[in-house]
């Protein structure tokens, strides 16, 4: 369960946990054979080829050369296992690189130059500037006297910005001849892959000085591959090695996903599987009769009077292996094949590349490109998928008065600047909650401006806001905060930040004011986190009023709010805060409960808000693929009310006369329960109108109704074609999408942060957008794209033609190799039920790999309708998503097709030569060579261009 | 124009480049009433006359096709042929009269037909060695031979069931009196004499013994002249066949009566096989063979017929 790590303990702890070697490789030389065969084995379609490659080697049943099924066989079995193997021996060098990196680690008490595979929990390890972090460490010491500094965790979270790090309280101040010496415990739990947690205890082992338990959070560790930065030097303990770490353990292999053509090409090679058995059974029992009847009378024939026990099976066997072409081999390779060409199209489409960013789209998944073309549900997230998610500051309320909406733009209101240039009290303290309640870095470049480093698009917005306004965060030095307000600098100590987390919905920081010593509250956060907790008696009305009105613009909004605290009320919550906050059980829950105890009695100073623009062609795109048949859902964690304005301007519902909107609230299950039958009701007599009905849902309603009335709101996520879902957090998302998919529908799931990685990898599609919030959804995803609105051709052109070209492809692949079995089955009628082969092993296995195969190719730029027509005509897409053009019924016409050719070939074959006169040799050519122009003349006929 | 815009705008023309964006040249024919029409009437127009030519050349060819498994054996032992066609010590001669309908140019192909004989059957196909009918007796792996492969310890050349059964009636033809002169050169295919039966290769250990099946071989002839086994060896790929025995030279009259003196040796008895003999003129097609003609003839007036239908519909909904 737990872990302790004796610091600087070169013994103790070496056998008991992993040294750091990383390793990604999923073989090594020895076992690479046995384990990939033993993959490739535990296909079904293989299993087969294997069973009948085998039985080909007994001479006395194969109708042809083993070597023509051992050949394509073995073929196929090179060309994955290298590729594998190149892709494992490409991460075995990178591994290499990344093992060998020379690093400075603390042996004996003094520093070595040691390979970083060698680092052994419990080392101290050095790192410099710029320098990958090369196992996950708790920082102990570094360049800054205040014990900070920062990290780029980009490779592990996709988020850029510069983030904190600082040591532990009870390492503070000590040089470097104590970090050489010092020796201590760290009490951590066992590896896990929460890179956003990390409950640990650290007690220092006398002489040093602090003999307490000193509580570690994940503010105090530097996790593997993230990078040093704008710090000298830092040194930790190494706490997690090898594979254990935060980051090796978040690796795993995503399952993999199959497309519903896949499944349906297994459902016919399934029943084509049957079709032969039965073939098999009944030829081979005619056989048996036949030999038993005739073959023995025919003395030139010679059977042995007495055969061996398996004579009965032989007959069978042969015919086993005569139709076993029935499956073909070629169809895996062939649609592997072509897979990779549509994810490759998609790769290269210059119209899907993100002009702002340079980014080409990226199918990271190749072989689900079918799948688009199939898609009936979307869910979207809207923060940063519909919208930009590049906020800007446009309106705010301070103390009733509301500035910016007569120019929409507060900066440039007069009345404000105004207000500002008079040092208004109530001004000042909004600007200053604006400027410092955050957790932004504010870094100087050469040129003397001011960027800010900040985790959310929210807190960049409101700082450079506050700039703008002459409140100005220049600095931050350690816990000194330094800010110039019309000239004046003014320093802040900040005493301790209450973060921001989704169940809270607010964050708060405690400062002490540097001139008079005063201890402030300053908290932000959602206006139901925030208002509630005013102090008795402040007139709220013209705040709820002022979030109203800006929530029905599209806008966020934020309330900001502080109070004083008196120094005994600070000091004695400080030390519950500090007791909660080292605690290793629950410690986010009680941290919480704890910050409740402050965050109360607020005087709030009012409201801002903040535009996030739509992006563009978002109402276009909604609009082509609603007209498409493609139903959206929206999931956000926004408000109600601005996600319904979001909405609104993306076409995705329609206003009043022509739409409708049903609320599905309630804080209890009666409640739920009596609104979602009211909205069932009306959604099931509105439904034969032309309306467009959706229906909205909170979070919580959601809680309550998926978990107790879940038969309801399947039914009513069936019946309506949009929904609208707000507030709801990333388990949620992937619960709906969970759901959707229960009832057999193909959805797709799109977002760009973090919070929808579950949501996309839950979804039968997922695509990320490489956005501002980071690479984690794209990374995740199946495509990731740069716009929103490039899923609009994503689907109707790629995914319509992938979907177009496969279903032809893979039917045309069991039709030519159905039509050679029928051709063979018919030829073993007139040759005494014998399983004679009509064509030999050479020209089977070029017809199958070469003539067949090859022609067929040209079909993965077959389009049957031009791109501009397909946009314009939307609606043609459902012909995909019904799997109109691969379903049973087409695969019976194929099967009818290839049943037809035979006999016209076979009759014709055996008529050339006059029936009497044909040869053995003469007449199967005669017979290939009709079935290759045949296929040629299928195949051009079936192209559309 | 920059250079960097010139080299992306050469790009843009590049196949490559073109392919990469889904966009290269395509065709795309639109199938209207009358091009489908036109298509069909085409293909019936190409069609009928080709076929009816092919009937023509098909239909001047004259056929006489005599059945003699039955007639040549005698009276007595016809309730025990098999029997009759085993014992070796009754003679095999039967003569038979052919007459001649219709005037038959040279040459004249002599074939024997057998029929209910199941030459591609798989354990017949497969029992015979390539290798060892070009190599000789030097080359062993002729596993694939069984159950013909070895006698007294002795491989067999050549080996397997097919050479083991080879057909061993003869015929001679006489016409007023006079023998007409059979040519029995060139009967197999060049091919096969020249790169796949051995021109050094004599048969060895063959039809003694126990296994003893069809005709006998000169061992003193090498297997590359023995054409009679190089025709009996290409299998026939139905279960009645026409094998090629040799070529009458000369010219026959209408009314001419042939007379046929053969050896009825081959036991088609024991399964009901029958036999015939065949003597056919040729065409520049060939054979007699009315299939290709009528086919042609078929696929020609149906498609003039679909077209001629399309055309009907055409008219009375034109839209």
């Amino acid at each position: 369960m737990k872990r302790f790590v004796y610091i600087n303990d070169d013994e103790s702890s070496q056998e008991l946990y992993c040294d750091n070697r990383i390793s990604n490789r999923k073989y090594t030389v020895l076992n690479f054979l046995p384990k990939n065969l033993w993959e490739q084995f535990s296909r079904f379609m293989n299993q087969y080829f294997l069973l009948i490659a085998c039985l080909q080697l007994w001479s006395l049943i194969t109708p042809v050369n083993p070597a023509s099924t051992w050949g394509p066989l073995i073929f196929i079995f090179a060309v994955s296992a290298s590729k594998e193997a190149w892709d494992d021996y490409n991460r075995y060098l990178s591994d290499k690189k990344a093992n060998e990196k020379h690093i400075w680690v603390v042996r004996q008490g003094i520093r070595k130059h040691i390979q970083a595979q060698d680092i052994h929990v419990g080392n101290i390890v050095w790192l410099r500037e710029n320098d990958e972090v090369p196992c996950d460490l708790v920082l102990i010491g570094t360049s800054d006297t205040q014990g900070l500094c920062y990290v780029e965790t980009a490779a592990l979270d996709g988020e850029t910005d510069l983030k904190t790090r600082v040591i532990p309280s009870a390492c503070m101040g000590m040089d470097f001849e104590l970090l050489h010496k010092i020796k201590g415990v760290i009490e951590c739990p066992n590896p896990d892959k929460d890179i956003r947690r990390f409950d640990a205890n650290l007690r220092l082992f006398p002489p040093f000085i602090d003999n307490d338990l000193c509580p570690l959070t994940i503010k105090n560790t530097l996790l593997q591959s993230c990078y040093l930065r704008n710090t000298e030097w830092a040194c930790g303990v190494a706490v997690y090695t090898g594979n254990e770490t935060k980051l090796g353990m978040s690796r795993g292999i995503p399952e993999p996903k199959l497309t519903a053509m896949d499944a349906m090409i297994d459902k016919l090679t399934g029943a084509i599987f049957v079709f032969q058995i039965v073939v098999v059974m009944v030829l081979g029992i005619a056989g048996n009769v036949w030999k038993d009847t005739e073959a023995r009378k025919q003395w030139y024939v010679l059977y042995p009077i007495e055969g061996p026990w398996y004579e009965l099976l032989v007959i069978p066997l042969r015919f086993e292996l005569l139709c076993s072409i029935m499956i073909p081999i070629s169809i895996k390779v062939s649609l592997d094949l072509v897979k990779s060409l549509y994810a490759k199209f998609i790769d290269w489409d210059s119209e899907m590349i993100d002009q702002d960013t340079g980014i080409p789209s990226h199918a990271t998944n190749t072989a689900i490109s079918e799948d688009l073309g199939q898609v009936e549900y979307i869910l979207t997230d809207k923060t940063g998928t519909l919208t930009e998610n590049r906020m800007i500051f446009r309106r705010c309320c301070i103390s009733g008065i509301f500035y910016g909406n007569e120019s929409g733009d507060a900066l440039k209101d007069v009345k404000l600047l105004n207000a500002v240039a008079g040092s208004s009290p109530d001004v000042v303290r909004f600007l200053t909650v604006m400027a410092i309640c955050n957790t932004v870095i504010p870094i100087k470049s050469k040129t003397g401006a001011i960027l800010y480093k900040a985790q959310s698009q929210d807190e960049d917005a409101l700082v450079n806001a506050a700039a703008r306004l002459h409140m100005v965060y220049v600095n931050k030095n350690a816990n000194i905060l330094e800010i110039r307000f019309n000239g004046s600098v003014i320093q802040y100590e900040v005493l301790e930040t209450l973060e921001f987390t989704s169940d809270r919905k607010r964050m708060s920081v405690v400062v002490k004011d540097c001139q008079n010593g005063k201890i402030v509250l300053l908290s932000k956060g959602a206006d139901e986190a925030i208002l509630p907790y005013a102090y008795a008696g402040q007139q709220t009305r013209a705040l709820v009023e002022a979030v109203e009105q800006y929530a029905q613009l599209g806008l966020r909004t934020l309330c900001l709010a502080w109070r004083e605290l008196k120094e005994d009320e600070y000091q004695e919550w400080s030390l519950m805060f500090k007791e909660a906050s080292s605690t290793l059980v629950d410690r986010e829950w009680r941290i919480a409960e704890v910050c409740q105890r402050l965050e109360h009695d607020f005087e709030v100073l009012g409201v801002t808000a903040i535009e996030d623009r739509l992006q563009d062609g978002v109402p276009e795109t909604i609009e082509t693929l609603r007209k498409a048949g493609i139903n959206f859902w929206m999931l956000t964690g926004d408000k109600q009310n601005t996600a319904i304005q979001i909405a609104l301007s993306c076409n995705f519902i329609s206003p009043e006369p022509k739409g409708q909107l049903l609320l599905i609230d309630g804080k209890t299950e009666g409640e739920v329960c009596r609104s979602l039958e009211r909205v069932l009701l009306t959604m099931r007599i509105t439904s034969s109108e032309p309306k467009d009905v959706a229906f909205v849902v909170d979070g919580w309603a959601l809680e309550i109704a998926l978990k107790h009335y879940r038969k309801a709101f399947t039914e009513l996520a069936i019946l309506s074609r949009t929904a609208i879902c707000c507030r709801v957090t990333p388990s949620q998302k992937a619960q709906l999408v969970e759901l959707l998919k229960s009832c057999d529908y193909r959805t797709l799931a799109i977002g760009d942060g973090g919070n929808d990685v579950r949501m996309i990898q839950q979804a039968d599609i997922g695509v990320g957008i490489s956005g501002r919030e980071g690479l984690q959804a794209a990374r995740a995803a199946d495509y990731s794209i740069g716009k929103f609105r490039f899923l609009k051709r994503l689907i109707l052109v790629h995914g319509r033609y992938s979907y177009n070209r496969t279903a032809f492809l893979s039917q045309y692949s069991f039709y030519k190799s159905l039509v050679i079995c029928f051709i063979q089955i018919f030829f073993s009628f007139i040759s005494g039920v014998s399983g004679t082969s009509l064509f030999n092993s050479v020209s089977l296995m070029a017809y199958n790999v070469f003539y067949t195969s090859v022609p067929v190719l040209v079909s993965v730029l077959d389009k049957d309708l031009s791109e501009g027509t397909v946009m314009q005509h939307p609606q043609i897409l459902v012909y995909c998503q019904a799997g109109r053009l691969l379903n049973p019924s087409t695969f019976a016409g194929w099967f009818g097709r290839s049943l037809f050719h035979a006999i016209v070939v076979f009759v014709i074959t055996i008529h050339a030569y006059a029936f009497e006169k044909s040869e053995m040799e003469e007449l199967s050519m005669v017979a290939l060579s009709g079935c290759i122009w045949l296929q040629a003349f299928v195949v051009a006929l079936e192209t559309n261009s | 124009m920059t250079n960097t815009d010139r080299e992306r705008h050469r790009e843009r023309e590049t196949a490559f480049y073109l392919f990469t964006q889904q966009r290269l040249p395509a065709c795309k024919p639109v199938l209207t009433p009358a091009w489908v029409i036109t298509i069909f009437l085409f293909t019936g127009f190409i069609f009928i006359p080709v076929g009816l030519v092919t009937l023509r050349a098909s239909r001047s060819v004259v056929e006489i096709v005599e059945r003699y498994d039955t007639e040549c054996v005698p009276e007595p032992f016809r309730i025990d042929k098999v029997s009759y066609v085993q014992d070796d010590s009754i003679p095999k001669n039967c003569s038979l009269s052919l007459k001649v309908r219709k005037y038959m140019k040279a040459p004249i192909y002599i074939y024997y037909q057998l029929d209910n004989y199941y030459q591609n059957h798989r354990r017949y196909v497969k029992s015979r060695s390539d290798r060892q009918l070009l190599h000789g007796w030097k080359y062993h792996a002729t596993s694939s031979c069984q159950p013909v492969e070895f006698n007294n310890n002795q491989p067999i050349v050549p080996c397997g069931l097919i050479a083991w059964s080879l057909f061993n009636d003869t015929f001679t033809f006489i016409r007023e009196r006079a023998e007409l002169k059979v040519n029995r050169k060139n009967i197999a295919w060049k091919s096969d004499r020249d790169h796949k039966f051995g021109k050094t290769v004599y048969p060895f250990n063959f039809q003694n013994g126990t296994l003893i099946g069809g005709g006998k071989l000169n061992p003193r002839i090498p297997l590359s002249d023995q054409e009679d086994l190089i025709v009996w060896m290409r299998t026939s790929a139905l279960p009645s066949f026409r094998k090629l025995y040799g070529r009458i030279e000369e010219d026959l009259d209408a009314d001419d009566v042939v007379v046929v003196h053969l050896m009825n040796n081959y036991n088609t008895y024991g399964f009901g096989g029958k036999k015939k003999l065949v003597l056919s003129t040729s065409s520049w097609l060939g054979g007699k063979n009315d299939f290709l003609g009528l086919a042609c003839v078929f696929v020609g007036s149906s498609s003039v017929i679909l077209a001629i239908v399309f055309m009907l519909l055409h008219l009375k909904s034109r839209r």
